[in-house]
Formats: C-alpha cells, structure tokens, sequence
C-alpha cells in the first residue's frame, strides 16, 4: 500500500446528485433498524438510523458492544434486522447487492492453506468478477504493490502484515462503490495503520464511499467526513464532522505569545482559563463570552504583546462522545 | 459461474490436490488388497495338509463312520497304547469310544498331546450326533422306523445332492451376495462416516480461521454450506471410482499371477466372512468359475443405482448435521458432545446390518432398511438377495425426505452458528437458532 495509493483504477460512474429526495440523494440508508438476538433481553439495535452521503468517509463510532458490527453485518446482507430497512443507491437492498459492497470484517482471516493467488481469484469471482476480470485486476494490484511473487505462496508463508495486505486487495479488488472497514485500525503497528488511512483517502478521492467502525476515537479525527455515534444499540449523535464539533464547541480558544507587553493579559469580555509559561512563550486557554465576535477577540490580543498563534480548541470526539450519552441519558 | 459451482469447484479441487488425497487413494488399494491375499495365501498352503487321526471304538458300532477325507486320514486301532504319546507318533490325535454313545453320551473322548483342532472336533461331533441321534430313533421301535428314517434321511439327502449339484453355484451366489453387501454396506458407513467428518472440519476451519464472515459477505450461507457439502461428495465419488478401478486393474493381474482362487477375498471384507474364504480356498477351479459366474450375475445395474442413491441420501442426511455441529461449535475439542450422537447412529446401523444378513427379510432388516438415519447402511446387505421394489422406494423416500429436512435445520443452524464465537450453545438455544428468521 504506497503513498500514492493503488486504489481502482477505473474511474466511478458517479451518478448526477440531484435534490429531489434525501433518501436519493444518500447513498447508503439504513432506516429504524430494530435486532434482537434470541435469548437477549436488550436490543443489539433500537430503532437505528443512518444516511451515508455517496463520496464521504463515514465514521460509524461507539464504545465495544454498541452494536457497531451488528449494523455492520446488516448493512452486508449477512443478518437481517428485525424490522426496518437498508437501502443503496436508492433502493432497497438485495442478495445482489453485495458485488457493491467490499467488506473488511473485523476478525481478519483467509484460507491458510490456500496460495495467495488461487484465494485472491476464489474471493473476487465470489464477488461476480469473471476469471479474466479478476485475475486483470489481481496483477495490477500485486505489481503495484510489489507483491507479484507471493502469488504461489500458501497464506500461512505470509507474516501477519503481509496477510493484511493480500486481505485489503481482495476487499478492494472488485472496485466496490461501497467500502465498509469494520475496525481497520486495531490491532496493527502504525506504519500499516498509516498506510490504511492514506488509501482509504485515497480510496475517497477516487469516488468510494467508505464507512468503517471503530471504537477508538481519536483514529477517526482526520479521516472522517461524517460519523454517527453508537450506545448501546441506538444512535446518540449523527452529522458531519466539522459542524457536530462546532455544535459541542465550548467557545474555548488556545493562544500563544512570544512576548508580553504586561503582566498578564487584560480581556473585558473573556475568562482566562489557564495561563503556562514556558521558556520563553506563554499560552493561554480562554473562553470568551457570547457577544464577542473572534475578530475582535484577535485585535485585542495582537495589542497586548507578540501573538505567534491563535486556534479555537474544539472538543475531541472522545469528548463530544461522553457528552452526548450524558444529554441521551438526561432526556430519557 | 454461479457461485455455488464456483465453491463446489474450489472445495472439490483444494482436496483433490492435496497430497495426503493422492497417496491415500493411490496405495489404499494396495493395501487392502495386502490385507487379503496375504492371510489368504498362508491359509491355504495349511490347507493341503492331511491329518492322521487313530480312531479306538471299543464297542465296534462307528468305526464305518471314520471315513477318510480330504482332511482327515482315520486309522483303526485296538486300544490307546504309550507310544501313542511319544513325541514321534504321526497320529495327530486318538477318538476314542467306550461304550454306545446313545446311552452312554459322555463315553466319546479324544486324546492329543497337543490342542485338539476345531476343525476335527466339529467334524467328530457333527458324525457322531448325526450316527447317535438315527440310532435313539431307531431304538424306540416304531413300526416302519426305518422306512420313516430313511424318508427323513432321504430327504436330507435330497437337499444334499441338489447343494452338490447345483449347489455349489446357490450356495457361492449367497456367499457373493453377502459379501457384495458386506462391501458396500461398508463403503457407504465409511464414505458417509469420513466424508461427513470432513464437511465438519472444514466448516469448522472456516469458522475458526475467521474466513467465514468474509464468506458471507459474498454468498449466502446456504450456497456456502451446500457447495461444501457437495464439493466434498465429489471428493468421495472420485476417491471411490479410483478405487474402484484400482482394484479391478489388482483381480485381472491377480488372475495372472496367483490363479483365480486369492480373487475372491477381494470381493470380501477381510474379518466379516473368514468361513466363505475357508470354504471358496480349497475349492477346484470348476467352483471358482461357478463363483465366478455368480459373482457374474449379480444384478449390478441396481446395486449401482441404488448404491449412489443411498450414498447420496445418507451423505446430505448425516453431512448436514454435522455441518451444524461443526458450525455451532467455536473449538474443535467441544465437538465431541454433537457428533458423538451421529457415530453411535451410524455404529448401531453397521450392526443392524451385520445382524440383518442372517435374515435379510426379517423385522429388524425390514425396519432398519426404512428408517432413514439406518436405511442407507441397512438397505446395502438386502438388495443382492433382492429387496421389493415397493420397499425400496419407501426406504428411498424416506431417506430423502428426511435429508431435506435435516439439511434445511442444518442451515438454519449453520447460518447462525458460523458468526457466534464463545461458549457452545445449548440444545434450547440451538432450537432457538432453527427458529430465527
């Protein structure tokens, strides 16, 4: 998996978005969804909701046990909800449907005694690839990755990396308009994580709809465009990134100077949080009331000494997360 | 390429290719054909011996019933003396009778130095029996005994002479009959039994080498299930049909080397029917040929349909369930508790039918051959001594009736059972399992 990305190389059709209906306009909806397992008093999911806009990276987020890959597995046709529905590309979702859809679950495993190539072109032809199709894209994916000569190796030759690469093409190899990672950065060095999160970008900007799951927050911070947090089988929190974390924004800003003209700062409408002096700049958490606009607060700091940064400090995911269970907790 | 063909393919080729597949199909022949021609040969260079055998009938009434045979060479003599101990006397062993054994039953004795063969036991008490019991008749004096014993006599004789002259080819056509049900009652426990277990272990695999949700994301757990199950059929057709010519290629060059004779234990499970070897050895070519011509004019044409039919039956009947056990399971050690139920089934089939050659029409054969989770095994013993058609096609739509049924539980219970990893569930949460949506 290089910087640069192997991801398909056949452009995606991508279907005109027109505003005629939310439901057409997402790529991927998954409505009510209600699962119980037998023998199980609590749902897995209780009346789950979620619309994946076509092109994005949607975080699906939720502590363990959340129900993240009961949803997951719906989503896959491989269980079937109880009750509501999931539909892609504006209908609703079928048997045949999963040729879209790529899918990298969270337990990893191939055939161990099978060779490399021979599972690669069982895997892909099991997804609708003719024999030649696949084995087209089977070359280009190991020659890019500079793999070609594993291709006669049984798995189980492989080191556990290299398996997770040879099961990363095979989630990709039919060029799925749907990516779905179920956990795809636990349990691996941050070399590959990197790597991961590159070509899911990269996977992104080729015209992929990725959603993926994960239960560690922070992982999900620069890649997601949107996310939906999960508790507990229902949905706690859902939309876009950048505007859920305005929404949980404090009004809390991270300045730094060089240099001090007084003693401390003098601010008539915010509250100095906190003050570290280090060797020789100064930073300061404050919070500023409702009535100041950010460009006011600006040109009053940049008067009061050498101002070398300034950066509102939005809430972690982490953070936004805990707040949204204790206001679910509160309403119900 | 449906996708079912392309699973079937793939776990049809990824076994035919192993290696421990090809050795095994290749030399298994061989070695069964070891097992058989080398007792065989021992037994019957024993064979051509014949025993000395000094008979002392004080009362003087048998001594024209120790007639010499082919094993046997009896030699009169007046009393047991000493040497007849010494180590190099040739008699094997001394009968010896001291008084009429019609009133006296325990004055018959034989004396050796060493055991007393069974063969010569059997062959003294059968003659003496059949002399004593025609003299006690005799002694009650009824008015034309003789004529009535000689009647009931006659009649044995009748039967007698029809086994001498024809008999020969009746009784061999039984002796093949039994032994052709024997083999393939055999073929199919073991076929269903191994294959079967393979179905399990392979889902098991699967399941543990976490390929499965991956699976699954593909193809519909059915297909998965039954293009396993199907593949791995194959695996048992092609494994048979080799075999099959294997040892066909094994008679003809037999025939060559050794005579025709060791080329009937081939068509005999070693261990189930070492008297027919007994009896087929010794026996001239012109009996071999009968045997032959028996073995000939069995109704192959049914045998092998219905041998498929049953295979197949019994196949989907038992693979199913232990595709199920094999799903439900998350370890190989827990699947003990589920399979343990289908090998005493099986087991207890294998003995319905070694009991059922005795009588191949009676009550047990007769149920046996219909219940379903018996009859494939059952049903093979009967049909070479020739089963009604009705009864056949009960037992048949029985046996596949009920293997749509267990296969339709077991993937209900594998399509659960494959994603649920821990503890091994109950039987109550696996009746929950059947009836999820």
């Amino acid at each position: 998996m290089g910087n640069r990305g192997c991801a398909p190389r056949l452009p995606i059709k991508h279907e005109s978005i027109l505003q005629i209906d939310e439901l057409f306009l997402m790529f991927l909806t998954a409505q009510h969804i209600y699962k119980r397992f037998s023998g199980k008093q609590e749902p897995a999911l209780n009346d789950v909701s979620i619309s994946v806009p076509e092109g994005r990276i949607f975080g699906l987020l939720g502590p363990n046990g959340a129900g993240k890959t009961t949803l997951l597995r719906i989503i896959n046709h491989i269980t079937m909800p109880d009750s509501g529905e999931v539909t892609l590309a504006g209908h609703p979702l079928t048997a045949d449907d999963v040729a879209q859809i790529g899918y990298l679950p969270e337990e990893r495993g191939l055939y161990k005694k099978m060779k490399v190539g021979e599972q690669a072109m069982y895997l892909a032809q099991l997804k609708g690839l003719s024999r030649k199709e696949a084995r087209n894209a089977l070359n280009e994916w190991f020659e890019c990755l500079g793999i070609t000569a594993w291709w006669d190796k049984r798995l189980e030759e492989l080191s556990k990396g290299m398996q997770q690469k040879v099961q990363f093409v095979v989630t990709v190899l039919h060029r799925p308009r749907l990516l779905i990672f179920d956990e795809p950065f636990s349990g691996f060095d941050p070399v590959y994580a990197d790597l991961l999160k590159n070509e899911i970008l990269h996977l992104r900007n080729q015209g992929h709809t990725i959603l993926f799951s994960t239960h560690n927050m922070a992982s999900v911070e620069e890649v997601c465009d949107e996310i939906a947090l999960l508790n507990h089988g229902r949905v706690v929190l859902h939309g876009e990134m950048e505007e859920l974390k305005r929404r949980y924004s404090t009004g809390e800003y991270e300045v730094v100077f060089r240099k001090l003209e007084a003693e401390t700062l003098s601010l008539p409408n915010a509250d100095i949080l906190s003050e570290i002096n280090t060797h020789n700049t100064t930073r300061f958490l404050l919070r500023k009331s409702k009535e100041m606009s950010v460009s006011d607060l600006v040109c009053l700091l940049a008067k009061q000494g050498e101002l070398c940064s300034f950066s509102e400090k939005l809430p972690t995911m982490h953070e936004i997360f805990l707040q949204a269970v204790s206001d679910a907790n509160s309403l119900t | 390429m449906s996708k079912i063909l392309i699973i079937i393919r793939r776990e049809f080729l990824f076994r035919v290719k192993k290696k421990s597949f090809i050795l095994l199909t290749l030399f298994m022949p061989f070695l069964f054909a070891a097992l058989i021609f080398v007792p065989l040969s021992l037994s019957s260079i024993k064979d051509n011996s014949q025993q000395q055998v000094g008979v002392v009938d004080k009362t003087g009434l048998y001594t024209d019933i120790f007639q010499s045979n082919e094993r046997f060479a009896f030699v009169l003599l007046a009393d047991t003396t000493a040497d007849l101990r010494a180590d190099d006397n040739p008699l094997k062993a001394v009968v010896y009778i001291s008084d009429t054994l019609s009133t006296h039953p325990d004055a018959l004795r034989i004396y050796s130095s060493e055991e007393v063969s069974s063969e010569l036991l059997m062959w003294v008490q059968n003659t003496i029996n059949e002399k004593v019991r025609s003299d006690k008749l005799l002694s009650y004096h009824v008015d034309g005994l003789p004529e009535i014993i000689a009647d009931v006599s006659n009649q044995v004789d009748v039967t007698t002479v029809k086994w001498s002259e024809d008999g020969t080819e009746h009784q061999s056509s039984t002796f093949v009959a039994v032994a052709a049900g024997m083999l393939l009652t055999l073929l199919i426990y073991l076929f269903v039994m191994t294959y079967g277990a393979m179905v399990m272990q392979s889902v098991l695999e699967e399941k543990t080498g976490r390929v499965v949700e991956l699976m699954v994301s593909s193809v519909h757990p059915f297909q998965l299930m039954m293009g396993k199950m199907v593949g791995i059929a194959l695996v048992g057709f092609l494994q048979m049909v080799i075999w099959a010519v294997l040892l066909s290629v094994m008679i003809y060059v037999g025939n060559i080397l050794w005579g025709v004779a060791p080329t009937m234990g081939v068509h005999t499970p070693p261990g189930v029917d070492a008297s027919a070897i007994a009896a087929a050895t010794p026996a001239a070519n012109s009996e071999v040929a009968e045997i032959m011509a028996a073995l000939m004019g069995l109704p192959y044409c049914e045998l092998g349909i219905m041998f498929v039919l049953y295979f197949v039956g019994g196949y989907l009947l038992y693979a199913s369930f232990f595709a199920a056990a094999g799903a439900s399971v998350s370890a190989q050690e827990d699947t003990a508790q589920f399979t343990m139920p289908l090998i005493l089934l099986m087991l207890f089939a294998l003995y319905a039918a070694m009991y059922s050659i005795e009588n191949t029409n009676g009550p047990l054969a007769f149920w046996a051959s219909l219940f379903p989770l018996t009859s494939p095994i059952v049903m093979m013993v009967r049909i070479p001594f020739g089963v009604p058609l009705w009864q056949e096609a009960l037992s048949l739509v029985l046996l596949y009736g009920t293997a749509v049924l267990t296969v339709w539980i077991g993937a209900k219970i594998y399509r659960i059972g494959i994603l649920m990893y821990g503890k091994k569930p109950s039987l109550r949460e696996l009746a929950r399992w059947i009836k999820e949506k």
